[in-house]
């Protein structure tokens, strides 16, 4: 039998067989959202957690693991940033700002990341992917479940509430 | 300004503060960890659902105060 269709009758060596397979890819996708190592290797065990919980609807014919492993993975990096509130401290190694003073970089730098974690998730997750990340649009929409028109609303919108929210704290950022 | 150029201009913005990530490689196996939830939280026997209980009370109940019901029931099952 193969890996797949055994892993989806219940085989735990299968299963893990499947881990060892993807836990690198789970990773390396779900630290690009979280943005922590700790929170990543969390939320990758709670991935292939629920994968092994749902492998009785993962049809090993039509199913493509790794693409259902990347959405399971993105729907529990979301619900992750819909629970958590700005405990994550972002790395400091940066690009420079515009102004030239090292405190008010800092400042901004600041403002800049207290607006974007007020993003509601889920354009927090399309805004970390698309504008950080600069992932494909196609590669977002095929792991968050959506289309790739709704990832470019989200993203549209999310750059309009970060711009509102700049404006509100200060940073300038030309209107549209 | 376009959509594009509202992406670009927010995209230089975001990366002032907050970088791409540099490091995504898995340092350890996580296997380990993945057995003790597995162990721990073995995944639940299919659960059925309170009304699919209640349902088999009310059947259950009917066919023993009403045993003349057991052919019509053989019957249209």
């Amino acid at each position: 039998m193969e890996l797949l269709e055994r892993f989806a009758a219940g085989d735990l060596d299968a299963f893990e067989a499947l881990f060892r397979q993807h836990q690198k890819e789970v990773y390396a996708w779900t630290v690009r959202i979280v943005r922590d190592r700790g929170i990543a290797e969390d939320l990758t065990v709670e991935t292939f957690w629920r994968i092994y919980k749902s492998r009785a609807r993962f049809d090993p014919a039509a199913g493509n693991f790794r693409a259902w492993a990347h959405r399971i993975a993105t729907n529990a990096a979301l619900d992750h940033l819909r629970h958590s509130r700005r405990e994550t401290e972002l790395p400091d190694d940066l690009a420079s700002a515009g102004t030239a003073d090292p405190a008010v970089r800092r400042e901004t730098r600041e403002r800049i990341k207290q607006a974007f974690f007020q993003l509601p998730a889920k354009y927090r997750l399309v805004a970390t992917l698309a504008l950080i990340e600069e992932e494909p649009y196609k590669n977002i929409g095929e792991a968050a479940g959506i289309s790739i028109a709704l990832v470019k609303v989200r993203v549209f919108r999310a750059v309009r509430m970060l711009r509102k929210k700049l404006n509100s704290l200060g940073v300038e950022v030309n209107a549209k | 300004m376009s959509n594009e150029e509202n992406n670009k201009e927010m995209k230089k913005l975001l990366k002032q503060a907050i970088a791409p990530a540099q490091e995504t490689e898995l340092r350890r196996d996580l296997w380990p960890q993945m057995l003790r939830k597995l162990v721990e939280q073995p995944a639940p026997v299919v659960s059925v659902p309170w009304f699919d209980w209640v349902l088999a009370a009310i059947l259950s109940g009917v066919l023993v105060f009403f045993p003349g019901s057991i052919p019509a029931l053989l019957y249209h099952l």
